[in-house]
């Protein structure tokens, strides 16, 4: 394809992961005349962290929404596995196996970490919801994510810590068999340890294979766990390349700038 | 009667123990609390019956969450104890058998109006119009049994339940699908029933001055006018221990074996307990001879198995069934519900339509015990009766926290001070005031220790 200086600088090669998983090409969205996204082109892949960084209204938030299935772009196409998609809404989205976990978590305070985790989807035995079942299958998936430091599943979610939450969050979006999991945020008001325990569940879930989308400001969290790093300024995807490509200073300079601040290939 | 077990099943929502002792985000986080969470000391006090590992372990954490604050149901049950003891010592005529059964059968009114209530308070609405909303329905099972039309009672029950059903539906459509405040919808309802309730009592011409009597041969006024037999009694409160017991240790020991949470045996052994020695206080109570003179009245009135089996049907419903989740989930965090799929203005239709059908019921006990019905009913009172009891009794106003079994005990408080003060023949402003001012304490003893609980 030609390249013209709107171009991201060094499209992502899609062989390295063995099939790209959601492909984003000319994503285009405008609120009046407000361009939120202006003609994106994303490649995520199966078992690698994308980092999404930008500044403050960069269209971070807005290209989630969109791939999320909560605005159709304006423009532009969504390919998920190979074929091209129409997002209707958000259970769309979620049918394909794109999960949302976005900062607020969607936990309820009340119900514990079984029952939130099942939330929605509650299995039933002789019309009575399945306890064992569910709780058999939610320390299994947890142990699997290695998340260890909860005493009792049985605890009500409000007493967890802001780590613990985040890993409830993912726990679920992992028993809902997501294919992609973008996370809004996943460290901001997270303290040392918890911010460890959210960055490790990253890894774990990139590890497992599935396809993790992550906004943050915390450019430490992003050069510890991300495989790709992608960068948006003014609704344009300025740069998107292997995280190893980038140093602190050349992240700055794309999310300040649009440009690298020093002459790159 | 204080209960702080959880049934040895599944943990209801927001069940920390005793009931309504806050939900775990009002405990104050301790100096040593890890960054995992709450300190194992601090997350003990929060959820005993789930992390206790013995009897001992459990009595421990209670123990220490009441002394930092988190009392829960003990101030209602203490204040209950203080109650009873101020009225019988005014009038030595309270604690007789037949004036606690007087008392329990007031309370059924109050319990179930409040178990109506709690449907829609844990949705983080409420519901205003429970009050004239049941004299509707009681009038129409008045009128429907009577002549002309005699129904047969269950019928009749049947239909006046239905027409509470299309009542609460109504409300409960205006206020999802529309989007108006639960408040302004179910005051237009009190408003509204109120002159429903006069056309009702018209359309009948048997219902002479407003008031239509129930033919004391219907099983509508025998039941709470006719007892059990005492044999009949001690038979079923036997029959529910023992396989109350069977069956809550046979849970226990199946989860035990799927390495599922369990609460310690010892703690589920005292539920056991608990229930069995309420159930023997009730017998006594109701089998003593309370009839005057050479009739001999004893047994348990029908009316309170009914209320007991009305009370663990709704638990049933809110802690096992999806619909039952759904309903704590949304009154905790709406959009979350939304997000997991939950069709919200679904289940808040079905919340209150469950609120009127249950006061379709505490309007059944009501023109029961009256043997009549009639238009004076004062509905307005009954609705802030069934508030207090279900917040005496630990369910939060402010949605997603509650148990059904909250409007037994509010229920028992309001009926005690309610009998209490009629016993004294006080006047009716001394009542209102007296009955205001429980409530009032009530809340403000839990309230305040609550926030010195989260003050350190």
């Amino acid at each position: 394809m030609s390249t013209t200086e709107s171009r991201p600088a060094g499209t992502p090669q899609p062989s390295e992961s063995g099939g790209i998983l959601l492909k984003l090409r000319g994503l285009s969205k405008s609120f009046g005349p407000v361009q939120a996204l202006s003609d994106v082109d994303l490649d995520v892949s199966p078992g690698k962290v994308m980092a999404l960084i930008g500044d403050n209204g960069a269209g971070k938030s807005s290209l989630i929404k969109t791939i999320s299935g909560l605005w159709a772009p304006d423009q532009g196409e969504i390919n998920w596995e190979g074929r091209s998609v129409q997002l209707h809404g958000p259970r769309d989205a979620e049918a394909l196996g794109i999960t949302t976990i976005y900062q607020d978590l969607a936990l309820c305070d009340n119900l514990d970490i079984v029952q939130n985790m099942f939330l929605g989807h509650e299995p039933l035995r002789l019309g009575m919801l399945d306890e064992p079942t569910m709780e058999t299958a939610a320390r299994q998936t947890l142990k699997e994510l290695s998340v260890t430091t909860v005493r009792s599943i049985r605890q009500p979610v409000g007493s967890l810590s802001g780590g613990q939450r985040q890993s409830v969050a993912v726990a679920k979006a992992v028993m809902s068999q997501a294919k992609l999991v973008i996370m809004d945020e996943p460290t901001a008001a997270l303290g040392v340890a918890q911010t460890r325990m959210v960055l490790d569940l990253v890894k774990t879930l990139a590890g497992r294979g599935v396809a993790v989308l992550v906004i943050s400001h915390n450019l430490n969290d992003i050069f510890e766990v991300a495989d790709h790093i992608a960068v948006l300024y003014l609704g344009r995807l300025v740069v998107s390349r292997p995280a190893s490509e980038f140093d602190r200073q050349s992240a700055v300079e794309y999310m300040t700038t649009g440009a690298a601040g020093r002459s790159e290939a | 009667m204080s209960d702080p077990v959880s049934t040895g099943t599944t943990p209801n929502p927001s069940e920390s123990d005793p009931p309504a002792g806050g939900s775990a985000a009002t405990v104050a986080p301790s100096a040593e609390d890890t960054p995992e969470g709450l300190s194992g000391a601090a997350l003990a006090e929060v959820a005993p019956e789930i992390l206790a590992g013995s009897l001992g372990e459990y009595f421990g954490a209670w123990s220490r969450r009441i002394r930092n604050g988190e009392s829960g149901m003990l101030p209602v049950i203490a204040g209950l104890v203080i109650i009873v003891i101020f009225f019988q010592l005014e009038r030595s005529a309270f604690l007789t058998s037949q004036n606690l059964v007087n008392l329990f059968v007031q309370a059924s009114i109050f319990i179930v109006f409040g178990a109506a209530e709690i449907f829609v308070l844990l949705l983080s609405e409420i519901d205003l119009s429970i009050g004239y909303g049941a004299a509707v329905g009681a009038f129409v099972i008045a009128e429907l049994i009577a002549p002309p039309v005699s129904l047969p009672w269950w019928l009749g029950i049947l239909c006046g339940l239905a027409v509470m059903s299309l009542l609460g539906f109504v409300q409960g459509t205006l206020i999802t699908r529309l989007g108006l405040p639960s408040f302004v919808v179910t005051l237009g309802g009190y408003l509204g029933f109120q002159g429903l309730l006069l056309e009702v009592a018209n359309a009948d011409k048997t219902a002479v001055g407003g008031v239509i009597n129930i033919d004391p041969n219907s099983p509508i006024y025998k039941l709470v006018n006719n007892n059990m037999s005492v044999t009949l009694g001690w038979i079923i409160l036997v029959v529910v221990v023992v396989v109350y017991a069977g069956a809550t240790l046979a849970r226990s020991r199946q989860r035990r074996a799927k390495g599922l949470t369990t609460p310690p045996t010892g703690v589920t052994l005292l539920g056991v307990g608990l229930v069995a020695v309420g159930g023997i206080v009730l017998m006594l109570i109701c089998s003593t001879n309370r009839g005057l003179a050479l009739t001999k009245v004893e047994g348990v009135p029908y009316v309170i198995p009914l209320v007991l089996i009305v009370l663990l049907a709704y638990t049933w419903l809110l802690g096992r069934t999806r619909l039952g989740r759904y309903i704590y989930a949304i009154g905790a965090n709406p959009e979350a519900a939304r997000r997991a799929g939950i069709k919200v203005n679904r289940i808040k239709t079905i919340g209150f339509v469950l609120a009127s059908f249950t006061a379709g019921i505490a309007g059944l006990i009501y023109a029961s015990t009256q043997g009549s019905m009639s238009v004076d009913i004062n509905g307005g009172q009954y609705v802030l009766y069934a508030v207090a009891a279900a917040v005496v009794g630990g369910t939060s106003l402010f949605g997603g926290r509650g148990k059904i079994m909250n409007a037994l005990l509010g229920g028992i408080v309001i009926a005690a001070v309610f009998n209490g003060l009629g016993l004294m023949g006080v006047s009716a402003a001394v009542e209102y005031i007296a009955t205001a001012i429980v409530l009032i304490a009530a809340v403000t003893l839990d309230s305040l220790v609550r926030r010195r609980a989260t003050a350190h």
